[in-house]
Formats: structure tokens, sequence, C-alpha cells
């Protein structure tokens, strides 16, 4: 039953990296219920139909987004080499797909040939929208880790934020596999 | 004044950002060309997200935290004493208190709400508030009460309780357990608000249509409630890490103590679950926001969406709350039956089974929704299997207790009560799971009666233990015993006699969420009103006690209880990082009475102390 006397010297010794990326895989699951959620929605709402969609835009900006999701990958490999050029050069691509996969949405919007006040508009609009939203994020996110790459802040050893930024790029890449059939290829 | 500077400043911030939100919208929607550029609900929106943010950063996530997003050092304001509690501080044994006395308050201030409407429901007739303004309270009462549920057990003992028992010095992610702690305020002030707005007259299940043609108010409960979900996965998150991660050497999954094991299951389901309620309240959002038809059945929509994902998550959500009561209550009656935890492994994989059913037993609360006949009976059949990992509970809980050696403290009766609550909660379930009884009970008091019984006797008795059990150790003082069982009898009568009675008015077709019933029903009403005041009036002496042994109760011993767990081992309160040395695991935190057994030690204890270096050797 003793109490012992506390010590200055103890300090317990945690391996970030990896409570970083374990946690971030949790984000992960829980977000895959709200985009689950909105899929299933999608369906029990209104079956297979869909609404008349631009099939060349959406196949389009899936390339892009999917593209997007290589130079990401490039970039982090990259730094994982000290490879400080082709990382910069990966970065900045990724932040231009996503920037122009945001604006191909919004293309997209303006030229629906549905109405957000019936039901397939509604679910188009809100799963696009919230995927959009997950990637304007991770664009700011990568803006971020873009700024602190240029002043030196990343090396081989220590890039967990460009690590965990590229790690969110892959998960809303993903999602955006799920939802493209489900809102351009279905019926 | 530090406290006053930070809680000051930072919600400064917030009105300044609220008011941005508001005119940077107005602005938005005046270049647009709409015609009332102030008035819509999307300016709420906007001025509630600014707002928030600005609340953040000023309580201090900007200098703790968002500094690193730009490059920028970070630094950390110092407070000495109870200041603390009062700024963005990543300690957990200060946030689990922060939580605690928050949602006290906030429990008191919601069953304040109850005891006035109780007064109007005294008889039939309408005598002090109108319809709408008993919908109000009762949403109101509704919705604080859940968020009570929710938080307080996993935010209050849970942060206080899992870093010490497993031996780790934080939790996995100290700033978001502080964030997670900061975005209550303005969830409280966001439903604190509604009644100027309206009120919320859905009630806290928030159902369409009524709920996208209602008040505004129904914007900042939407709002609120997102925000409220975004901090209980959160925080489940970093409970998942801190657990799985950061226990102690030697401490094996079997070895955990019950309690922590309660925590993880629930931190799952709120990972889980919780974006359910966010979708379905977006959805809200976005019918009444931007004009879309999710539940305008003329558009294609249907109301019954909503329920299929409301229900997806709060079904789940009593199990969020409930757990850790079972949690509580297995943990406190080992360590005063002076006994080994009975069936152990049958509980944890109770726990399990729970986690593992809740997410295919919404349903039964939509049998008279108007969903197809087909999925009645698979509903009926997943949630009375239910009560096959609930029982391993109670198999444990009395198991323990059978030939123990009772020490009947004031946390060993609430957990004893806990049992006996929530067996009665459950017996009241099964007629409510089975679609005959249920299509009769549905919406009345039974129904009422019926979640009372399991949330407040089930997780808020659990919530009285826990706080009893380690308020020592919180406080490092000891409260006064006689008035803590004076506490415990009077809120164990009333609430059996407030509780058992309402569920006759339910039997007889009373409907609840109405504010009056017909004549007939007056006696039994009158009898609940006056229980009710009675269980109400019980928590002045909780109050009483509290506060006054907190200021000036004896000084507490580090071990009231002569427990086992880690968090027993060093002084009360704990030094900051917790323990002085790295603990390691030697055996399993319940063998009392097993000759030679130990659970933790310090291996490198300075030799000051006798028998130093063991912790909770078998007594």
């Amino acid at each position: 039953m003793a109490v012992v006397a506390p010590t200055e010297t103890y300090h317990a010794v945690h391996d970030h990296l990896k409570l970083n990326r374990a946690g971030l895989w949790l984000f992960f699951f829980s977000e895959c219920v709200l985009f689950g959620l909105l899929l299933s929605a999608r369906f029990f709402l209104e079956g297979i139909e869909r609404g008349e969609l631009d099939q060349l835009l959406g196949l389009g900006i899936t390339i892009i987004l999917l593209l997007s999701s290589v130079t990401a990958f490039t970039a982090e490999t990259a730094i994982e080499h000290d490879n400080r050029k082709l990382a910069n050069w990966g970065l900045i691509a990724t932040i231009a797909l996503g920037v122009l996969f945001t604006g191909g949405v919004a293309y997209e919007w303006s030229i629906a040939h549905f109405h957000r006040n019936e039901a397939f508009g509604t679910l188009f609009f809100t799963m696009t929208g919230i995927h959009a939203s997950h990637v304007v994020s991770g664009i700011g996110i990568l803006v971020l880790v873009w700024v602190q790459f240029l002043r030196g802040r990343y090396s081989s050893k220590d890039h967990w934020p460009l690590a965990g930024a590229v790690m969110y790029w892959h998960f809303v890449d993903v999602v955006w596999v799920f939802f493209y059939p489900a809102l351009y290829l279905v019926k | 004044m530090h406290a006053l500077k930070s809680v000051a400043g930072a919600a400064g911030l917030g009105m300044i950002g609220f008011y941005l939100g508001l005119g940077f919208v107005a602005v938005l929607r005046a270049m647009l060309g709409y015609p009332d550029a102030w008035g819509g609900e999307i300016n709420i929106v906007g001025g509630y997200v600014l707002g928030v943010i600005g609340w953040l950063m000023g309580i201090g996530m900007w200098g703790t935290w968002s500094r690193e997003w730009f490059g920028l050092k970070t630094y950390q304001r110092q407070a000495p004493g109870w200041q603390r509690y009062f700024t963005f501080n990543t300690d957990h044994k200060v946030i689990g208190i922060q939580y605690l006395v928050t949602f006290v308050v906030v429990f008191l201030l919601a069953g304040t709400i109850a005891l006035g409407m109780r007064l109007e429901l005294a008889s039939s007739g309408m005598q002090f508030i109108s319809h709408s303004q008993y919908n109000g309270a009762m949403g109101l009462h509704g919705i604080l009460m859940i968020a009570v549920a929710v938080a307080s057990v996993i935010g209050g003992t849970g942060n206080y309780a899992v870093p010490l028992m497993i031996g780790a010095d934080d939790m996995a992610f100290p700033r978001l357990n502080a964030l997670t702690f900061w975005l209550i305020p303005p969830v409280a002030v966001a439903l604190l608000a509604t009644p100027f707005l309206g009120g919320i007259e859905t009630g806290w299940t928030a159902y369409p249509p009524l709920s996208t043609t209602t008040n505004s108010s129904q914007i900042l409960f939407d709002l609120a409630i997102i925000t409220f979900g975004l901090t209980s996965i959160l925080g489940g998150l970093n409970f998942l890490i801190t657990i799985i991660f950061m226990r102690a050497p030697g401490m094996t999954w079997g070895r955990l103590p019950i309690f922590v094991w309660s925590m993880f299951v629930t931190s799952w389901l709120a990972l889980l679950y919780t974006q359910g309620f966010a979708v379905a309240l977006l959805m809200i959002m976005l019918d009444r926001v931007a004009g879309m038809a999710f539940f305008n059945a003329e558009a294609g929509g249907d109301p019954l969406l909503y329920q299929h994902v409301f229900w997806f998550y709060s079904h789940p959500a009593v199990y969020i709350m409930v757990i850790p009561g079972f949690g509580i209550a297995l943990e406190v009656i080992s360590h005063f039956s002076r006994k080994p935890l009975f069936a152990y492994r049958y509980a944890v994989g109770a726990f399990l089974g729970i986690l593992g059913l809740s997410g295919v037993v919404w349903a039964h609360h939509m049998f008279t929704s108007g969903m197809p006949n087909y999925l009645h009976g698979p509903f009926l059949v997943a949630t009375e299997l239910i009560s096959i990992p609930t029982g391993l509970v109670f198999l444990s809980a009395l198991g323990t207790i059978w030939m123990g050696k009772l020490w009947l403290q004031t946390p060993m009766l609430f957990a004893m009560a806990v049992i006996f609550n929530f067996a009665c909660g459950g017996v009241t379930g099964i007629f409510l799971a089975d679609v005959p009884t249920d299509i009769h009970l549905h919406d009345t008091y039974f129904v009422v009666a019926h979640f009372h019984y399991t949330i407040v006797g089930g997780e808020i008795f659990a919530l009285f233990a826990g706080i009893y059990y380690w308020f020592p150790k919180m406080t490092g003082r000891m409260y006064n015993e006689t008035l803590a069982k004076l506490h415990f009898w009077w809120m164990f009568i009333g609430f059996n006699l407030t509780f058992f009675t309402m569920h006759l008015p339910g039997v007889k077709g009373m409907n609840r969420r109405v504010a009056d019933f017909p004549e007939s029903l007056d006696n039994l009403n009158m009898l609940v009103s006056i229980s009710g005041w009675l269980l109400g009036l019980s928590f002045l002496v909780f109050i009483y006690n509290m506060i006054n042994a907190w200021i000036r109760g004896p000084v507490a011993e580090s071990n009231p209880w002569r427990a086992r767990t880690l968090e027993w081992q060093v002084s009360s309160p704990p030094p900051h990082e917790n323990f002085p040395e790295q603990p390691v695991i030697k055996g399993h935190p319940y063998d009392y009475g097993v000759p030679g057994s130990v659970h933790g030690v310090f291996p490198n204890a300075i030799a000051s102390a006798p028998a130093a270096g063991t912790a909770g050797g078998g007594q």
C-alpha cells in the first residue's frame, strides 16, 4: 500500500507517430459511417433511379481525382527518400488537381438538369456537396503542409503532417470511388 | 484573474465571430440578390460556425494548437490552482472534473425543468403554461438530459479514471481531449437560446415533418447537437487509442479493469454511430435552409428515412449511456464485496456482444411508424437477443455479491441500485420489444417510465456511484458518509415511486409529449408529480455534501476503499503526470483474497515506505 514519492526524472515516452496514424484511421472509420449513411439514403429514397447527368464530365473529374491520389502518393514517397524537388511537384500537382476537381463539381452543379427540391437533386447535391467539402478541406490542409514544406520543415525522418494529409486525401478519393458509380453509373 | 480573462476573452471572440458570420452570410445573400439578406436561418448557421471557431481560438486552442498549423511556436497559458479549470488545460484529470461539474450543473438544470413539467402535469387541464411552452420545456429537458447521459460518465469519470487505471500518464491526444470539452459551452449556449426562438417543439427526437416546418429554434438545436456529436466522436477516438496503445507494461487485455473495458466498448459505439445523428440533423438542416426534399413526401422524399438514420444512432446511444454505467457498477461491486469479479470474461464478452448487436436493433422504435411489416420480426428477435449479453452482466454482478463480504458504503449502495433498477427497466423493455404489446404501449408514459428506469436507474445511479467512489481521489477530501447515505435512500425511494407509478397511466394509454390528459388519470399523475418532487429535492443533499466536503471535508487517504486498481496507488489527488514512475502490472485487478497476488508494482520505487514497490496486494 505504499504511496511512492514523486521523482523528477520519470516521463513516459510514447511513439506519437503510431498513435497519430491509428487515430487517423479511427477517424476514417467514423467518416465511413457518415458517407455510408448518405449512400444508403440514396438507394432508400430513389432505388436505382437517377437524373440526367453529363457522363463525360463525371468520368473526367473521376480521372482527375484518381490521378491526384497518384501525385499525392508520389509526394509522400519522395519526401521519404528526401527527394525535395519531386515532393514539391507532387504537392503542387495534387493541390492543382484537387482545385480542378472542385471546379468540375461546381460546373456540374451549374448545368444540372434537376433541381434541389426533388429527390434525386437533393441526394446528388448533398452527396457531391459533402464530398466536395472534404476535398476542399483536404486542399486547405495540403496548402498548409506545402507552405511548411517550402520552409524546410519536413525530412525523411519527420514528415507526419504531410503523411497524414496524404492519407486523408486517399480516403476522400476512396469515398468518391463509391459515390461516382452510385450517382452516375447505376441504371 | 486568469480564469476571468480566459473565459471572458473567449466569449468576446465568440460573439465577434458570431456577428461576423451573420454579416458575412448577409453580404453573400445580398450579392446573390436575395430579398431578405438578414432574415434567413442560414445566417444563424454562418454565425454559429464562426462563433464556435472564435470561442475555441479565444479559450486557448490558438496558442496551444492552431499556431502549429502555420509553423508558429505554440505556448500554453499556465493558470494556478482552481483557475486552470477555466483554461484550455490538457491534463485529463482537469478535463474529467470540468466535464463532471459542467454536467452535474446541466443535470440539475434539466431536472428543474422536469419538475416544472410535473407541476403542469399534476392535474388534468392547463394550469401554468401553454401547450407550446410545455413542448419547448419537454424538448429542452430531453436533449439536455441526453447530453448529460452521453457525456457525464464518459467525459467525466472516464476521462478521470481511464488513464489512471491503465497506468498511462495522460490520454493519447491531450489537446484533442481539451477541445472536446471546450466545444461543450457553445452547445450549451445554443440549446439554452432555443426558448428565445420559440422552443424545441419536436422533443429531442426532432421527427420530420414537424422539425422541417417548426420555428427556427430547430436550426440552433441541429447545430448544437452536430457539435455535440463531434465531441462524442473525438472523445471516443481518443479513448480507443489510449486504451489500445498506452496500457502499462503487463496490462494485458485480460487484466484490464472492467470499467476500462466498458469505456473501450462504448467508445467504439460513440465513434461509429454518432455520425447517424449528425447525418439525420444535417438532412433536416438542408431541408430547412437549402430547400431540399429529403423528408418532403410530395417531392419524392420520405420522412421514414429520418427515423431510420436517427435511430441508427439513437438506439446504440442508449448503450453508449448504459455500458459505462455497468462498468462502474461491476467495478464498485467487486471492490466492495472484497471478492474477485465473478465471470470477468463473460462480462467482457457481454459488452462485446452488446457492441455487436446494437447496430441491428434500431427499427424496434418504428413498429408503429409504417415501415414494411416484414421488418417487424427480425427487429423483434434482434432486440430480445440483447437480453442475453445484458443477462451476463447481471450474472457477473450477482455472482460477485454472492457470499461476498459486502461493505455497504455509498458507492456500493448506488452500484447495487443500478442492478435493481436496470432489472426493472429490462423487464419492461420486453413489452416494448414485442410488436403486439408495443403497438398498444408505443408513445405512452409506459415508454417514458421504461427509459427513465434504464437510463436514470442504470446510468445516473452509476454516475453517482462513480462520483462518490472517486470523489476522495479527485479532491483529496472525504465526503460525509451519513449525508451520502441519506441522499442515496432519498433518491432511490423517490426514483422508484416516481417511475414505477408512471407505468400505470402509460398502460391506460396516457400519451407522452402532450401537456394534458383525461381526468380519470388525475390521481396517478398527482402521485407521480409528488414523488417526482421528492426525487428532485434529494439532490439538495448531494449538492450540500459535495460542496461542503470539497471545501472543508476531512483530508482523504490515498486509498480509502483499500482497492487494488492503479488509480488508488498514487496520492489523492494524483501528481501531474499521474505516476511517479512507470507502473508494471503483474496480476489481475480483482484478485481479492487470493494469496500472494499483486496487481500493479512500481519496480524502481524509492525504498522509503514500508513494502516499497508493491501496490494492491491480495487482502
